[in-house]
């Protein structure tokens, strides 16, 4: 008997089925991916099997757990499986936690309310637990906050709270998403460690991580159920055209045609820029160059300074010192103290399209504004059919115009941001982290719409990303940043293939490869970026470099040349 | 849906409320002044067209009534017209200019309102003998601190949304950032939080009125009707109940208002 | 959290001293005086008042004599009770005040937060319903209506309770007015309450802990509680202010010998000390208690320490 059986589990909201007979099955100790984009339903099937789905919704089907059915269950019977028979670790840690109550009290009430530790002997089973799941100084984070915690930690945390009750199930919803990919790798390898005999449900949009954790793998696409089967052959021969097509649109870090290097005139230069936040440094000298139609990445994780680094170019923050040039004039003060035309020839793509679309203005009125402030001779008539000209030049039709931006999906909402960046014909279009809210085919659309647009006109654009497989397809040359410091700078052709600095080399090394077979083992980088207010001394990553020496905690490396790649190491061959 | 209900149920007793009070004392043979000490205090009745009865010197108080819901009207439109437009103004710099300035306008928001400012308006009103003007600015001041607070609060958040990054950086002025991008998201949060400060400015109001600190005989308010009314319940409850009740359910159409309203503004532009 | 404390008791300093200068520079500004409707005076006797209550020096002079005696606890003379220093008056009638209000707090917070919450968990159910209907019926009627009607039924046509003050004694005459006075604010925590509780409830951290196999009271108690209580306790500024402005109408109406009454017959009378002496007590009392509830909300909320 399998420990999980679900058939022909339905959820309804009202009029809307997000989960349509949906049947699966995991035996004890397995491990079972569950892939697919948002809206698929993948994590409304992980709070059915809890019997968590809001009041509002309507299941159906049979969902038996270890024998016991689960939909309609009593809360008395649920409360017993949960945590104790099912653990769960959700998404971001920093929601998932209670941020007013101490570490400790929270995971305290866990072994409490199943009755497997009294009050004495409670606390000191939470300890060993936080110890267990690689918390330094467990006794102290005992009584922190939340808040007090990185955030790879406070998911180490969620991960103890699933387990201290040594479930048979644990269920982890995306528990890597809104972590930095090092320190993803990090999360992975201790799921794998820690869950022992515990079979595990790991759902999540990210084909690499089913293929380097999952035994068993499912695909849902709109609440449908299209494939399962063993990873090994899922992903190498796939049977339904979704997972196909999941599997064309997830770029692979690894392997694919890099872009080739452009020649060609700059555009626009950055030079020693420095950008000063209240107590702390987030860029610290760094320099780097566009030419014309070329497409440069700036990489790293969180607290690297790319955002502070661009925004400051642009001039929506302070840059204390440094100087920016473009097409031979410098770039000078805040955005509004600079010349329109400069102002018109470089433009942002924000990360998230809701946030970046007045809710107040319509389509038509958003992508047309910025040619009502430069070009006002323009009849109402020709400005409307620029808009809609640029629209369909992104893939949205007229209709679009009159709709306001909480009518649109991501994507769409995406599209419509680039329209109104690119309606005055910039030279420089600056994206920051302009896909990574989007799902793989959203995604490859958008790349697709950029890549066209700069085919045509010369646009040259500054790539800001995390996800080092996405910069793989699109950019001709990238610049890893790490705490603010420029660390290493090449082709994409030369960086892909030979990266020189450690730290380049492990986030590639952490970038989960949606192939089973390709799944190279590595062992990910130790510890989580340190707080830029405090920066390490010497070379900044020492600390968490496998290779660093008394000379690297001592001496910063400066930037040089080594063979075509610019790097800041000590021992960029090592 | 319910929203729209509620906002078209309020509206429409309060517009027939206004209505009536504008009408009424047109309508009825009495007036407000006119004494008649042989009638005091007697019962509603149709005969003698006294609807609400007559007070303690025989006053008719349907008219009485009538003129009360105006002053009590005019008193908190003005008032709330006067927190508003200090409160919009005030919060609107300090969010838009933030920074220092900010800190600074905001602290010292949060010292007035640590004053007891209710103690204030009645020390006003005697030292300064009831002046009906001092009332309105006395209002407005208490009220213009809430105000002030919510606008400063959303325009610094609009303020750092992108969507206004965008427009810097796409070269549209800062006028027209100000008067196109962040003042169209701040009407909805105004227009609630007005239709809120109305009701507490009657109460402000009656509340000096039924003191006897406000609006000045043979003038009335409902709160001062409230006042003559409670002298009199035991003889003659409805010199009390009927003030009162039409006191409490214009307050009641004005904070279901402001409720409806923000359910509106919240279903058009989920955040 | 001590230098949270320490900044917070520092910031009090300045308001505190802005509101005593506030309420003397009114009173001192306010045209006439105590003993403008006493038979005309010849002018050495008006001069020799003026002298005896230090009114013939400059302002500042006045102002720094108050402020020393202020710190002294020394409110000065009352006007109109001349046998009596400002300070006694408020002594004797202040006990009264203070137990109406905290009785009135304590039943609000009770009822409030018991309401609210309930009301929350069944969202949408009729219990819901009726207690938000009352609780928006509380908000919109004032203490001075909801007072005298209270007294005309529960007292004048029922005889329940006793309506007045004098007469009567022990606890049963503080019934009225303090439900009276708690109304109101039962109203209003209530409603606040079930807004914050339901979006407490709906945040991610709540799922965490249903997961975890806690039921609904535990879950309520351990972890929605104490976040769901900070709009609460922000609001008790604003309701301290508003019980102590009920008060004044409430011991009008059931003729409390409280400070509320003391204020309104003082401002009436003209008795200025009296009435500046009142405000600055009140002005003190709020800032005081505004000082504790920020206090508090830093012991709940560990993040706002940090600010």
């Amino acid at each position: 008997m399998s420990l999980l059986d679900v058939q022909g589990l339905t959820i309804r909201y009202g009029d809307e089925t997000v989960v349509d007979g949906v049947n699966l099955f995991i035996d004890r100790g397995e491990s079972v991916g569950l892939v697919g984009e948002s809206g698929s339903g993948k994590s409304q099937s992980a709070l059915a099997i809890l019997g968590l789905l809001p009041r509002q919704a309507v299941a159906s089907g049979s969902i038996e757990f270890d024998g016991q059915q689960i939909l309609g269950a009593s809360d008395s019977v649920l409360n017993a499986l949960r945590a104790r028979r099912i653990g769960i670790v959700f998404q971001d840690p920093m929601q998932a936690l209670n941020p007013y109550l101490r570490i400790g009290a929270q995971l305290r009430q866990i072994p409490l309310t199943h009755k497997l530790r009294d009050k004495a002997e409670v606390d000191a089973r939470v300890v060993e637990m936080l110890a267990s799941v690689g918390l330094p100084d467990p006794q102290r984070q005992f009584r922190a906050y939340p808040h007090e915690l990185s955030g790879g930690m406070r998911q180490r945390v969620m991960l103890a709270s699933a387990l201290i009750a040594e479930p048979d199930l644990l269920i982890a919803d995306e528990p890597t998403t809104a972590l930095d990919v090092t320190v993803q790798a990090q999360i992975l390898d201790l799921l794998e460690d820690m869950r022992d005999n515990t079979a595990l449900l790991l759902i999540t949009h990210d084909l690499g991580i089913v293929a380097g954790h999952c035994e068993h793998t499912i695909v849902l696409d709109r609440g449908r159920l299209v494939e399962q089967g063993p990873t090994t052959s899922v992903f190498a021969a796939p049977s339904h055209a979704h997972t196909r097509a999941l599997l064309a649109a997830a770029p692979r870090v690894d392997r694919g045609d890099v872009p080739e290097a452009v020649t060609g005139s700059t555009i626009l230069s950055v030079g020693d820029a420095v950008v000063d936040y209240r107590d702390l440094q987030a860029v610290s000298k760094v320099s780097f160059s566009v030419k014309i139609g070329e497409t440069v990445a700036v990489v790293g994780e969180s607290g690297s300074g790319k955002s502070s680094l661009v925004r400051a170019m642009l001039g929506l923050v302070p840059m204390a010192s440094g100087r920016v040039v473009y097409a031979g004039s410098t770039l000078e003060g805040p955005v509004e103290d600079r010349a329109q035309s400069q102002r018109r020839d470089l433009q942002l793509v924000f990360q998230d399209p809701v946030s970046a679309l007045n809710p107040q203005m319509r389509v038509q009125t958003l992508v047309g504004e910025p040619l009502l402030v430069h070009e006002p001779q323009l009849s109402a008539a020709a400005r409307a059919e620029r808009v809609a000209a640029m629209l369909e030049r992104v893939g949205l039709s007229r209709k679009f115009l009159r709709r306001f931006p909480h009518e649109l999906s991501g994507g769409q909402a995406q599209r419509v941001a680039i329209a109104r960046a690119l309606i005055l014909g910039p030279r420089v279009l600056v994206c920051d982290e302009a896909v990574a809210a989007l799902d793989g085919s959203v995604r490859k659309q958008v790349l697709n719409v950029l890549r066209d647009v700069q085919a045509d006109t010369g646009l040259s654009i500054i790539f800001i990303s995390h996800d080092l497989a996405v910069v793989r397809s699109i950019s001709h040359r990238v610049l890893v940043m790490y705490l603010g410091r420029l660390v290493e700078m090449a082709d994409s052709e030369t960086l892909f293939a030979a990266p020189k600095h450690p730290y380049t080399r492990a986030l590639l090394d952490s970038v989960p490869v949606p192939d089973p077979v390709a799944m190279p083992k590595r062992a990910p980088l130790r510890g989580e970026v340190p707080s830029p207010v405090n920066p390490p001394s010497g070379c900044v990553f020492h600390p968490r470099c496998a290779k660093a020496d008394a000379r690297c905690g001592s001496k910063a490396p400066a930037l040089r040349d080594v063979e075509r790649t610019r790097v800041a190491c000590h021992y960029p061959n090592a | 849906m319910s929203g729209n209900r509620s906002i078209r149920v309020t509206a429409g007793i309060l517009l027939a409320v206004a209505i009536a009070a504008l009408v009424g004392p047109w309508i009825s043979p009495h007036d407000y002044a006119t004494t008649n000490l042989e009638n005091i205090l007697s019962a509603p009745a149709l005969s003698n067209m006294h609807l609400f009865g007559t007070d303690d010197l025989g006053r008719d108080l349907f008219v009485r009534t009538m003129l009360g819901i105006r002053v009590t009207l005019l008193v908190a439109i003005v008032a709330s017209l006067v927190s508003l437009v200090i409160g919009v103004t005030y919060g609107a710099i300090a969010g838009f200019v933030g920074g220092r300035v900010d800190a600074a306008m905001m602290r010292f928001v949060d010292t007035l309102y640590a004053l007891p400012f209710i103690f204030f308006v009645i020390l006003l009103m005697v030292a300064f003998e009831r002046n009906f003007l001092l009332i309105f600015v006395a209002i407005g001041a208490i009220n213009w601190l809430d105000m002030a607070r919510i606008v400063r609060g959303q325009t610094l958040s609009l303020r750092e949304r992108e969507f206004v990054e965008a427009a810097r950086l796409t070269g549209v002025s800062t006028l027209r950032i100000v008067f196109r991008h962040i003042a169209p998201n701040l009407v909805g949060i105004v227009v609630v939080y007005v239709t809120l400060t109305i009701p507490q400015a009657i109460l402000v109001e009656s509340f000096l009125s039924f003191l006897g600190l406000g609006i000045q005989e043979p003038q009335t308010s409902l709160g001062a009707l409230v006042d003559a009314g409670v002298k009199h319940m035991e003889g003659a409850s409805w010199s009390l109940l009927i003030p009162a009740t039409l006191l409490a359910l214009i307050l009641l159409c004005f904070n279901f208002l402001g409720d409806g309203l923000r359910d509106f503004f919240d279903a058009r532009h989920p955040s | 959290m001590l230098r949270y404390t320490l900044l917070r008791i520092l910031g009090a300093i300045p308001t505190l001293l802005l509101v005593i200068a506030l309420a003397f520079l009114m009173v001192h500004a306010a045209p006439g005086g105590p003993f403008d409707d006493e038979r005309a005076l010849p002018a050495d006797v008006e001069a020799n008042i003026a002298a005896a209550y230090h009114l013939d020096e400059p302002l500042p002079q006045q102002f720094l004599r108050y402020m020393s005696g202020l710190l002294q606890g020394d409110l000065g003379p009352s006007y109109r009770y001349r046998d009596y220093t400002v300070a006694e008056l408020i002594g004797t009638a202040f006990p009264y005040s203070l137990k109406l209000g905290a009785l009135a707090m304590a039943l609000a917070l009770l009822l409030g937060v018991t309401a609210g919450t309930v009301a929350a968990l069944r969202q949408g159910t009729a219990l819901d319903k009726v207690v938000m209907g009352f609780s928006m019926t509380g908000i919109s009627i004032p203490v001075f209506v909801i007072a005298p009607v209270l007294v005309l039924f529960l007292a004048v046509k029922l005889q329940w309770l006793p309506a007045g003050w004098s007469g009567t004694t022990g606890m049963s005459r503080y019934l009225l007015p303090v439900i009276t006075l708690a109304l109101p604010q039962i109203a209003y925590i209530a409603r606040l309450t079930r807004a914050s509780m339901i979006d407490v409830l709906s945040r991610d951290f709540i799922r965490t802990a249903y997961a975890q196999g806690l039921g609904t009271v535990t879950v309520v108690r351990v972890h929605a509680l104490k976040p769901a209580m900070l709009p609460v306790l922000s609001y008790m500024g604003p309701a301290i202010a508003a019980i102590l402005t009920g008060s004044v109408v409430v011991e009008e109406i059931f003729g409390i010998p409280g400070l509320g009454q003391f204020f309104v017959r003082g401002a009436l009378n003209r008795d200025y000390t009296l009435v500046l002496g009142i405000v600055v007590f009140y002005a003190s009392l709020i800032v005081f208690l505004n000082l504790l509830v920020d206090i508090l909300y830093g012991a709940i909320d560990p993040r706002v320490r940090y600010q």
